[in-house]
């Protein structure tokens, strides 16, 4: 059987499972749609979340991103740890709190139409921009693995999405969440299980990544040092310089991922408040499953890439390229892989040319006139079977798990975008009088209308596409987590204060990260170069959200205490949430 | 509200403010401190190939992280039980 059929008939197996699983929970009340009758298991809730939040980025890139080293430790810390925050300062409240999304709480908590529509309009910017990601992600995993174009692979997804989020809504995203996170964790740990066991012969990847390298014998991180080393880059295990600007963003990660919407209303998912605290835990593992699995992956496949182009030593002679292997070829023609060959002498020459010491000794010696192998990132994950020489049912297994990561993440996303539009806008803002059945059919309206806006922001992204993480996370951090936590901690915050305290933190991040990456991302209009002589007081714009957080809660809790009390009422309120 | 049951609800939330300092104490260091800030001073300390500061950066504090959520819930929930504050 050909290599693509096995991927067709992985990808269609497990489309197939979502189609069905779609038919089979079909929401039949608003409370279903929203919050999926507030039934879910917390267990599967964990594994559903844990597909929430591993996108089709995390599934592509993140072992590429963090295969330079310890010195991008913040991705790993950062979107691990913001589940804590969301264990004891959050979920559980909300989950007293009772109600569908997440303006719908701060609408009632601080009542107050203009803080809900505040809160409706950062979540919808913070959704809107992580959505496009996902969709373009959809596309480039079927482009990929299944060589139809990456329009066709993401009009496909938008169907396939459009199936289980419009019928099911909240219970038919919950479902199929659980069975894509089953198909996107085996297509992530088998491969890295492969590795382990071909390059250090311990079976779990955690244990191999501290343990010893089979061919020399010597520490594996050790070896990985010496390699890249040789080839002139940083080594593995180098420290940081900036370790605050390491701080300030591995802190707005996990602040921004405690406040990302479509991760919040998962919990409201959930019968009790108990098990709102233990289906964290869950999430937790079941994404630690993930996340201590990829820094393994990447030092890995990074040093398995090397081996493949340095066959011998690194201090020897790099591969020929007349001889290059199959799987060069086949990423050759995707453009992930380039090759120049700039001193004419037919062999592939990888090493890091911006090392100035590095390039006048030891690349000058070897004869060497600048680096000839362009590495797109991705390509650690996407072409590690065939590096790997693993069998086709596992490329099979990665091109279905791709999708998976993509799809489960997009429609949490659309979740949380639709019910904010049809929960909080149209039922408490405009319509209010409007029955639970015209509610439903608003909900599924707007999930239409979500589906169309995504799809369409796939397939013509804007160039500021791979900026949007910074935003999304800066938003989060700066806007709906102080917010949020205030309104349960602090009894004194009044609606004035929520509204002022939202409305600086997201404009002095959004500002900070224009100031650096083009006004409304438009490139050439940043006011400063983004590089770190620039950064005041040496932020990076990616780091600014937890600065914007600490803006809110200051100017938040100034304004309170300006003005009047909140209500008897209100306080009740939030005594209320408090005590199960 | 009855005086008795508002003592019981204010000795309720003062414990849970208090688990929930302990629980970020920790998350505070096995992350910033020892991943991060702290990673100079802790070379020394090898677990397997990787130096303490790198472990806890890349795996060992996200097992850290799923221990105290867990640790946390069960705690809240005994916690539940004694103020008779179980839904």
């Amino acid at each position: 059987m050909s290599q693509f059929m096995i991927n067709m008939l992985f990808v269609a197996g497990s489309f197939a499972i979502y189609t069905w699983i779609a038919i089979w929970a079909r929401a039949k009340s608003t409370r279903e749609f929203y919050i999926a009758g507030g039934e879910v298991h917390p267990v599967l809730n964990g594994m559903a979340t844990a597909a929430d939040w591993l996108s089709a980025a995390s599934f592509i890139s993140v072992a590429g991103l963090i295969s330079v080293g310890y010195v991008n430790s913040s991705f790993i810390l950062g979107w691990t740890g913001g589940y804590v925050l969301l264990a004891t300062l959050l979920a559980p409240y909300l989950r007293r709190f009772g109600k569908y999304t997440v303006p719908d709480f701060v609408g009632s908590r601080y009542d107050s139409k203009t803080a809900r529509l505040v809160a409706v309009v950062c979540l919808i910017m913070i959704s809107l921009t992580y959505v496009i990601g996902q969709m373009t992600g959809a596309g480039v995993a079927f482009a990929r693995f299944l060589e139809v174009s990456s329009t066709a692979g993401l009009i496909i997804s938008a169907v396939v999405v459009f199936f289980y989020a419009v019928l099911g809504g909240m219970k038919g995203v919950t479902y199929t969440q659980v069975a894509q996170y089953v198909v996107l964790i085996l297509a992530f740990t088998i491969p890295a299980i492969y590795l382990s066991l071909q390059m250090t012969g311990h079976f779990l990847p955690q244990v191999g990544f501290v343990g010893d390298f089979a061919d020399s014998g010597q520490p594996l991180l050790h070896k990985l040092n010496d390699v890249v080393r040789d080839l002139g880059f940083q080594d593995y295990t180098a420290d940081v310089e900036n370790k605050w600007n390491m701080f300030l963003f591995t802190l707005t990660l996990m602040v921004g991922t405690a406040g990302l919407p479509h991760v919040i209303i998962r919990f409201f998912t959930v019968p009790k408040i108990a098990d709102a605290r233990w289906s964290a835990g869950w999430a937790l593992v079941f994404i630690a499953l993930f996340y201590t699995t990829a820094p393994p992956l990447a030092g890995m496949a990074r040093l398995n890439l090397l081996e493949s182009i340095y066959p011998g030593e690194s201090t020897q002679e790099a591969m020929v390229y007349d001889d290059r292997p199959e799987w060069f070829l086949k990423w050759e023609t995707t453009g992930l892989l380039t090759f120049e060959d700039k001193n004419n002498d037919g062999r592939i020459q990888y090493y890091n040319d911006k090392n100035a010491t590095y390039v006048d000794t030891t690349a000058a010696e070897r004869g060497w006139a600048g680096n000839e192998l362009t590495i797109n990132n991705d390509i650690l994950v996407l072409a590690l079977p065939e590096i790997g020489n693993m069998p086709g049912w596992i490329v099979g297994l990665m091109a279905a798990g791709g999708i998976a990561a993509a799809l489960s993440t997009a429609s949490g996303l659309l979740l949380a975008i639709s019910s904010a539009v049809s929960h909080d806008l149209i039922k408490n803002t405009l319509y209010p009088n409007i029955s639970d059945k015209a509610e439903m059919l608003a909900a599924r309206i707007s999930m239409v209308g979500a589906i169309l806006i995504a799809t369409w922001l796939g397939i013509n992204p804007p160039g500021f596409a791979a900026q949007t993480v910074a935003l999304a996370f800066g938003m989060a951090a700066s806007s709906i987590f102080p917010t949020l936590m205030m309104g349960i901690f602090f009894k004194r915050i009044n609606a004035k204060g929520a509204v002022a305290g939202m409305s600086t933190g997201a404009l002095f991040t959004i500002c900070y990260i224009f100031m650096y990456l083009g006004w409304f991302f438009i490139p050439g209009t940043n006011t400063f170069p983004n590089t770190p002589e620039f950064w005041i007081f040496g932020i990076s714009p990616l780091s600014i959200g937890c600065i914007g957080a600490l803006i809110n809660f200051i100017v938040a809790i100034s304004v309170s205490y300006a003005t009047e009390q909140p209500s008897e009422e209100i306080q009740k309120m939030v005594e209320s949430v408090r005590y199960p | 509200m009855t005086e008795s049951k508002e003592k019981r609800n204010k000795a309720y939330w003062a414990a849970n403010l208090r688990l929930i300092m302990i629980t970020l104490c920790i998350w505070a260091t096995v992350s910033y401190g020892f991943g991060m800030l702290l990673r100079p001073w802790l070379m020394g300390i090898h677990i397997g190939g990787a130096d303490m500061g790198f472990w806890f950066a890349q795996q060992g504090s996200i097992y850290t992280f799923v221990c105290l959520i867990f640790f946390y819930a069960w705690k809240m929930n005994k916690l539940d039980k004694k103020f008779g504050l179980e839904e």
